[in-house]
């Protein structure tokens, strides 16, 4: 709340804060057990002790050596951080296309944008594991979890939202000043998109980090596969689960997104603010 | 109106540096009113990736699946058959198809409607003019960076029936339950899992859209005696429903596909019950039968199906959200 408003006494306030308190412990004590636990040694984990243990460094060891997760972060990384950067520049470009620039068949150019909100990779996943692996000879690589998901309407209606609040009288004087698109583009639009940019960065890089689906189905080869698809991996390594380890992978897997989400927050949260009213 | 809602909202976050835009327009001038170069082909160059991808990976697919859904392909002979609506049919009359649907009915249903009206009540009171409000803020909404894979990762952990944390605590009380095997309690955890996920991303918003409502219209309410029942549900629910409208949709779309990963990791889609394993929802049959049972055509026309369902479900959207919904100010 604003801060002119003044806060409510305890008396008028303990039972939102008791309510408050109850639901932050119940949300937040999976994963604080997770941490817990992916610190104590085997014979502790299936105890119901709650105590920091010492074998957190033990157990990520485990993990790294015996499950890869190692490899499944740097490849999570890897095409997280491209795909992120690529939706990014592609939404920036057509943005700038639909904002300034007139053109015949605008219409049906924002259409096809729009209308690929309807189509979740989900729903298409026979036809398109069939063109990438088939026809495109792209399955166990990464171009086959990269390039399919370079595109963005989400990212194209972000930046158009913000570009149409951009004054014309500026888009004007700086065409006027001799200054072509793409020039106006970064000296001028990206400048002044950084919060945009942001909120769409948390967005998507969330977004890559956790795909699930298409990764377990295209990608075969164990090298190449991503963490979400590598937890499951951990959790079948040699038939009995050593459940430390998997919950100190987990608590690793859990690190990106969360470490960009919580430095992002202020612009996800606006960027969300704006996502709403498309 | 966005102009507003956003300034609003960042002047109310306590430790931002975000100074507001600046805006003049409203939200959708039109576009051609504001365009500055003119160019027959820079436009069309500057949106050819995005295009080219859009058409490969999304639209081309879409009428590939369309098309699968309608032949039935023999995969040993290459050979496809045209077989028309007989994939659906098939398909609708079988008592499987048709418990995993109304599974995933269900299931829907049960996240959406208990997912919203929990974010919403902590979202207002996290709303509330309370000391640490920001702490608590942060503490609900954090589970939105959670993956569903991860998410299903942790329940296991939690709730395996023989080394689970959940039965160890239980155990002393003689409580310690099947959590997995037992078909009645692995759909109620999946759901409960399944809401605990979207809580994150549902507060958000609900903040969102109660920092942002008009203070004045609550004083008014304030100050007329209306007490604070009545200016939950006659001012601030009211004033919501756009955002609810929107979450609704999203939340269902959610619960239609993240659920995937949620449910191959925390139960396979088990336990099995009468002809179908219980938390094997629409999403998680299609997966099984076009990558594990290589039943290609019948994976296709639910893939059509699916398709045919959130394509309905958007329009749906936008046509009610024009009509329906009362947009603030």
């Amino acid at each position: 709340m604003a801060h002119n408003t003044k806060d409510l006494s305890f008396k008028q306030s303990w039972l939102t804060h008791l309510v408050l308190i109850v639901a932050c412990l119940v949300i937040s004590a999976p994963l604080l057990l997770a941490i817990i636990k992916s610190t104590q040694i085997s014979s502790d984990v299936y105890s119901s002790k709650l105590l920091i243990g010492t074998a957190f460094i033990d157990n990520l060891q485990k993990a790294w050596v015996q499950a890869h997760l190692g490899r499944y972060l740097l490849n999570s990384f890897i095409v997280t951080i491209l795909v992120t950067v690529g939706k990014t520049v592609l939404s920036l470009l057509a943005a700038l296309a639909f904002v300034f620039f007139r053109f015949p068949l605008k219409g049906v150019a924002f259409a096809l944008v729009l209308l690929s909100l309807m189509l979740p990779t989900e729903v298409l996943i026979i036809a398109l594991f069939d063109f990438v692996s088939r026809d495109l000879k792209w399955a166990d690589t990464f171009t086959a979890i990269i390039v399919p998901f370079l595109a963005s309407a989400t990212g194209v209606f972000l930046f158009r939202q913000h570009f149409m609040n951009i004054p014309v009288s500026l888009a004007d004087a700086a065409r006027i000043d001799g200054c072509g698109p793409f020039k106006f583009l970064t000296a001028i639009l990206v400048p002044m998109s950084w919060n945009t940019i942001g909120a769409l960065a948390v967005i998507q890089f969330v977004y890559v980090w956790d795909q699930y689906l298409w990764p377990l189905v295209i990608m075969q080869n164990d090298q190449k596969q991503v963490i979400q698809v590598g937890l499951r991996k951990l959790i079948d390594v040699g038939g009995q689960t050593d459940w430390g380890t998997v919950m100190a992978g987990t608590v690793l897997a859990i690190l990106p997104p969360l470490i960009v989400f919580m430095a992002l927050q202020k612009q996800f949260s606006s960027g969300f603010a704006l996502a709403d009213e498309k | 109106m966005l102009a507003t809602k956003r300034g609003a909202y960042l002047n109310s976050s306590s430790t931002n540096t975000i100074k507001p835009r600046k805006i003049k327009n409203k939200r959708s001038g039109a576009p051609e009113e504001r365009a500055t170069f003119k160019s027959p082909i820079v436009p069309w160059l500057l949106l050819f990736p995005t295009l080219l991808i859009l058409t490969a990976f999304i639209y081309y697919p879409a009428i590939k699946t369309l098309l699968l859904s309608i032949y039935q392909a023999n995969l040993i002979l290459n050979t496809q058959r045209f077989v028309g609506i007989g994939n659906f049919t098939d398909l609708l009359s079988s008592p499987a198809y048709q418990q995993v649907a109304l599974q995933t009915l269900v299931f829907t249903v049960l996240t959406v409607g208990i997912g919203l009206l929990l974010s919403l009540s902590l979202a207002y009171l996290a709303s509330r003019p309370i000391r640490g409000a920001q702490y608590y803020r942060l503490l609900l909404i954090f589970p939105y960076a959670l993956s569903p894979a991860i998410a299903g990762t942790l329940w296991l952990f939690l709730f395996n029936p023989d080394i689970g944390l959940v039965n160890r605590f239980l155990e002393p009380l003689h409580l310690a339950r099947r959590w997995l095997d037992d078909p009645f309690l692995a759909f109620g955890l999946v759901t409960v899992a399944a809401i605990w996920k979207g809580l994150g991303y549902n507060v958000v918003f609900y903040l969102a859209a109660l920092q942002n409502m008009p203070t004045d219209v609550l004083e008014a309410a304030e100050i007329d005696g209306a007490n604070a029942s009545q200016r939950f549900w006659r001012i601030i629910f009211p004033l919501l429903t756009p955002m609810t409208f929107f979450l609704v949709f999203t939340n269902i779309i959610s619960a239609l596909f993240d659920s995937f990963a949620l449910t191959d990791i925390l139960t396979r889609g088990g336990p099995a019950y009468h002809n179908a394993g219980i938390t094997t929802f629409l999403i998680y049959q299609l997966y099984e039968d076009g990558f594990i049972n290589f039943k290609i055509g019948t994976a296709a026309s639910q893939a059509a199906l699916m398709l045919l369902l959130v394509a309905g479900i958007t329009i749906l959207q936008f046509s009610l959200g024009e009509r329906k919904v009362h947009y603030g100010s």
